[in-house]
């Protein structure tokens, strides 16, 4: 970056961040307790690519997100209660307690609901974005997905849509390397995911995911690319998750040196580096703002009441 | 090709041997075994899936396969369902044995293009000049919120494709024969395991031996009411059974094992014994295997029915997460048991 990253930005950023940081942490922490009966995909170490992307978007744009999709959901705006709620299967979460935490959804907020299925939601991004198009709509749809969706035809397919049609939409790779344990060089011989783009005409971008203020400027960049009616871009965020595949615990499909790297290499330490001199009473005082929401979010789902079985059946025909 | 050879003629179920006639092994611990079996007696059989080299071993299932046989047997695959669906049929036709495992059977739906379009069909459509030995191992998740995309049971989907056999093993002893049958047949085969049975143990013989496809099995024998199951609703089946015998009601409980092709004359055969059908399917109600089962009793055996034929099931929704609502969505014992209550009363 030539300029001076904008303070605001950085504030907001790891504002961002730590709410992603500290409500996954809480519920690491509570899971134990076997009352969030839903698996969890936590993105703990990668919330740099939630964030960036998220702050160069509007509220009236749209992301497509994965079954890794706290960090999405709350970035882009998502009610943290609401989500709290849907993980503890209750009525007033953000899916009515029928999704749990692979299937969130804040359509206000511009989170799409969610697909479990990898690659699920990438043609949907893409679908939403052709709306817009045809509608003549400055609103911009985002997929995100891992290296894994990557994998699948659905993302070329897509790719292909996208270009034909010059459609407003980012396509954004979370490479952390690993598709539940399976390493990326099991899956593929060329592991720059961003040239999987080059094919179609799409310009890609590699990136250091770990690093919130290339993300955002990046997805700036494609975002306002998108709003010429330019068409879509594919950033690829190299990053790691720390923990496992689902569940609390520490990853162990990583070498544990190259995990230990890379949490050196924390999103959110980094950035704080990156705040002017003197301003370390501000982060203590940002965190203790999103404990005390986190702390909110968790009480008020817990007071909520479960589903009403008589609800089984609502809404399938 | 020795493999198949090995069952063409077989026995059905070879008694075990008496050295490991008290030998228990867990589901998933007989599906391994299956597999290791075959990898050995067969160079053509090969093992594929998403992380079926890793340190969980499709849930213990593939484990230590890949140090056994080697990478070119054994391995992982990207996750490109449908067009691993095809490498695997294209192997198959050039004279391997893949077997391919999905982790979850809500995966396959990406796959069903190669599967149905394609495996399914290319016996049939080339009158035997190529076969498909292929066959697929899916795992049928249920609770702890998988929700609507992970716990899909998916036979009554599948057993709507002819040519398409579908085995759904409810026991260690079935889950291993059914598997090694399958590696045998002509196929393709699709394999549909029940999470919840993984951990059960019961006895496996260390033999080589075959469970045929389209074969039922008497799991208790009976006289007032027929309970005809598969996969878990044999286990639940079991207990309903056990449960009726306190109000002196004695149930016969069949286990069809294979939904497509099915055992049609054991259904009947039970059936005219007993005169009361209770149908016990882990999948969806409508246009389902259940449904299908009482169709075959309404046009094979109508006048031996004293009571109208009653089903249990899964409702008419995808699964919701919430603990309160899976418990609402699935039915266990309890509902076999009503539902036999109101045949027998009726
Ligand atoms: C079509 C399909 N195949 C397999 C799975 C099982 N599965 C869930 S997440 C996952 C790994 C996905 O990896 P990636 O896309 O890189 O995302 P990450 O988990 O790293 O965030 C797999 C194989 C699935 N949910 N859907």
């Amino acid at each position: 970056m030539t300029e001076a990253p904008a303070l605001d930005d950085i504030r907001r950023l790891l504002r961002c961040m730590l709410r992603i940081r500290r409500f996954e942490e809480r519920v690491a922490a509570r899971y134990p307790e076997q009352q969030m009966r839903t698996p969890v995909h936590l993105c703990i170490g990668q919330e740099a690519v939630a964030a960036g992307v998220c702050l160069a978007l509007g509220q009236e744009d749209v992301v497509c997100s994965t079954h890794r999709s706290h960090g999405h959901y709350l970035a882009k705006g998502g009610s943290m209660p609401a989500l709290a709620a849907e993980l503890y299967g209750r009525s007033t979460g953000c899916a009515s307690g029928r999704g749990g935490s692979m299937h969130v959804i804040d359509v206000a907020a511009g989170v799409a609901g969610t697909s479990a299925i990898v690659g699920g939601g990438i043609p949907l991004a893409v679908g939403m974005a052709l709306a817009f198009a045809l509608r003549r709509e400055p609103r911009v749809a985002v997929a995100f997905l891992g290296d894994g969706a990557a994998d699948e035809g659905v993302f070329f397919e897509s790719l292909g849509l996208a270009s034909l049609r010059r459609l407003p939409v980012l396509f954004v790779i979370e490479n952390n390397g690993f598709a539940t344990a399976s390493p990326l060089a099991n899956r593929r011989r060329c592991p720059e995911l961003h040239r999987l783009a080059e094919p179609h005409g799409i310009p890609g971008e590699g990136l250091d995911g770990n690093d919130a203020l290339a993300v955002l400027d990046a997805a700036r960049r494609a975002v306002d690319r998108a709003r010429r009616g330019e068409g879509p871009t594919v950033l690829e965020a190299v990053t790691c998750r720390w923990k496992g595949h689902v569940g609390p615990q520490p990853d162990t499909a990583r070498p544990a040196a190259e995990l230990a790297a890379w949490m050196a290499r924390c999103p959110i330490a980094q950035l704080c580096q990156r705040l002017p001199e003197g301003t370390s009473g501000e982060l203590a005082a940002m965190e203790q703002a999103v404990a005390e929401e986190i702390d909110d979010a968790f009480a008020v789902a817990l007071a909520s009441p479960y589903p009403d079985p008589a609800t089984l059946l609502d809404e399938v025909w | 090709m020795p493999w198949t050879h090995l069952f063409a003629a077989g026995p059905a179920q070879p008694a075990s041997t008496p050295s490991d006639a008290g030998r228990q092994l867990t589901y998933r611990q007989a599906l391994l075994e299956a597999q290791r079996q075959a990898l050995a007696a067969d160079a053509a059989v090969v093992v594929m899936g998403e992380g079926v080299d890793d340190a969980a071993g499709s849930f213990g299932t593939t484990l230590g396969l890949q140090e056994q046989f080697g990478a070119d047997r054994v391995f992982d695959l990207p996750l490109a369902e449908n067009g691993c669906m095809g490498l695997a049929l294209g192997a198959a036709l050039a004279g391997l044995r893949p077997i391919v495992v999905h982790l979850r059977a809500d995966f396959l739906l990406l796959a069903l293009d190669q599967l149905a379009n394609h495996a399914a069909k290319w016996r049939y459509m080339f009158h035997a000049r190529q076969t498909a030995p292929l066959v697929v191992r899916c795992v049928v998740g249920r609770g702890w919120g998988s929700a609507a995309q992970h716990s899909q049971p998916l036979h009554g989907v599948l057993m709507q494709f002819p040519g398409l056999k579908v085995a759904l093993p409810a026991t260690p002893h079935d889950a291993k024969g059914l598997l090694l049958a399958a590696i045998a047949d002509a196929g393709p085969v699709v394999l549909l395991e029940h999470r919840w049975l993984y951990d059960d143990l019961g006895p496996v013989p260390e033999a080589v031996y075959g469970v045929p496809l389209g074969r039922a099995a008497v799991r208790r024998k009976g006289k007032d009411v027929t309970i005809a199951a598969v996969s878990l609703m044999v286990r639940e089946a079991l207990a309903a059974a056990e449960i009726l015998t306190r109000t002196g009601v004695s149930a016969e409980v069949l286990d069809l094992r294979t939904v497509a092709p099915m055992d049609t004359a054991a259904l009947v055969a039970s059936v005219a014994k007993t005169g009361r059908l209770v149908l016990a399917d882990t999948g969806h109600l409508r246009g389902g295997w259940a449904a299908e089962a009482a169709a075959v009793a309404a046009e094979q055996c109508l006048s031996c029915l004293k009571a109208p034929v009653a089903r249990v099931g899964l409702p008419d929704a995808p699964t919701p997460a919430s603990p309160v609502l899976e418990a609402a969505y699935y039915p266990g014992p309890e509902a076999i048991v009503q539902a036999v209550e109101q045949v027998v009363r009726s």
